[in-house]
């Protein structure tokens, strides 16, 4: 009879442990389970992305709808062309979309705003978003500030 | 200096014999396990390492999540960042906290309860006598309690992490009044599966194969004498904690030096 209610102890252990792992998978790191809901890809090239970081969330009016897929770097034009993933089926954006980075919060991570238009063409899957709009870089807002006070 | 010189190269073979002690041990233990009778025998272990190390993991576990969030939350709070309590708390528990104090209980609760009873098994002549009726000690007594302790020590881990992530909670968000929509968006956007949570369990059956190791040796490689088992159970804590630290510090640096 001890013997059972020490391998009982053992298994409700075992248990309990998985049960950690499982939450630490689901609730802490939150993989999403329903990921075949599908997804398309949209490019952007952006004059400067300072700060974007690949997994960066795509939002409209601060509703994520996508992440930030891949950051690559156009050396001859000198800019960075962002591939972003957009959940759901193509045919919900309008062909004028704009794409800007904004900044969450003062010290918040960057991430991609869309800003849809008024086309009756939507974007397909790989369309470039031709409206675009960088980071701004502090440095470079503080350098034209100091330009224009002098010029003025 | 001549003498010097000759106990310094003596401490040294001798610490390559208990090295290599330890390794054969290692091996002819891990080749001893599986066999259905043997599995009782694993049972019985699980349950002194990991059950019965199950209270202390949780008290601790719940007042350092507490202490964490308490911490993150008074100094975020001046930068108006209270949202990042919950990404902070899980990254500090699941790649460094969770795996390392995890590795330190176990070695102080489990770690000198395994050697003292091996020592006390070794100086009572029980493991010869086991070997005069054609027992293999090392297959009896050594292989259940690593494979025990290997097991218990990630279940242990991840207990301790989601238990700590609680604590945070009570008191960043129950206690403090922060926002847990944003304390458990912040953390599922910054922890990854694999990269954080992976990697921290990794950590822990690394710490776990060496805690159990150095206990066992310790109490198996024990002198027969009573002041001898004192000795090794003094030996198992200590150089079990050095190790987890030590080891701690290599492993963060390969699996996050190039990150970040």
């Amino acid at each position: 009879m001890h013997i059972r209610t020490l391998e009982i102890s053992v298994g409700a252990f075992m248990l309990a442990g998985i049960l950690a792992l499982v939450f630490l998978a689901v609730k802490v790191s939150g993989i999403s389970l329903d990921a075949d809901r599908g997804s398309y890809q949209l490019v952007a090239r952006f004059d400067d992305v300072a700060g974007l970081r690949e997994r960066a969330k795509v939002s409209i009016a601060g509703v994520q709808i996508g992440r930030v897929a891949l950051i690559e770097v156009d050396t001859i034009y000198g800019q960075a062309v962002v591939t972003l993933e957009i959940d759901g089926s193509p045919g919900g954006l309008s062909a004028d979309t704009g794409a800007q980075i904004l900044t969450e919060g003062i010290l918040g991570a960057r991430y991609v705003n869309l800003l849809p238009g008024a086309d009756d063409e939507t974007l397909a899957d790989g369309d470039l978003i031709y409206d675009t709009q960088g980071a701004l870089v502090l440095e470079n807002l503080v350098g034209d500030l100091i330009t224009r006070l002098g010029a003025g | 200096m001549i003498q010097f010189l000759r106990s310094f190269g003596g401490r040294s073979l001798d610490r390559m014999a208990s090295l290599g002690r330890a390794t054969i041990m290692w091996f002819t233990a891990l080749a001893g396990l599986p066999g259905p009778g043997d599995l009782r025998l694993l049972v019985r272990q699980i349950y002194h390492v990991g059950v019965l190390s199950l209270i202390i993991i949780v008290l601790s576990a719940f007042s350092i999540g507490a202490v964490i969030a308490l911490q993150f939350h008074t100094q975020l709070a001046r930068f108006g960042a209270e949202d990042s309590v919950g990404l902070g708390l899980a990254l500090v528990l699941l790649r460094e906290l969770g795996p390392v104090v995890t590795g330190l209980l176990f070695a102080g609760r489990a770690g000198s309860a395994i050697t003292a009873e091996i020592g006390l098994m070794k100086t009572t002549e029980q493991l010869s006598s086991m070997e005069m009726m054609g027992v293999d000690p090392l297959r009896r007594i050594v292989a259940p309690r690593l494979w025990a302790g290997v097991i218990s020590m990630p279940l242990l881990t991840a207990i301790f992490n989601v238990v700590a992530i609680y604590g945070g909670l009570v008191v960043a968000v129950e206690w403090l009044g922060g926002d847990p929509g944003g304390f458990w968006s912040g953390m599922q956007d910054a922890v990854e599966l694999w990269h954080d949570v992976g990697k921290g369990m990794l950590k822990s059956v690394v710490f776990a194969v060496v805690v159990t190791w150095i206990a066992v040796f310790q109490g198996y490689d024990t002198e027969p004498t009573a002041e001898g088992i004192g000795l090794a159970t003094t030996r198992t804590v200590v150089a079990s904690s050095v190790m987890v630290l030590a080891i701690d510090f290599l492993l963060t640096l390969s699996m996050y030096g190039e990150f970040n």
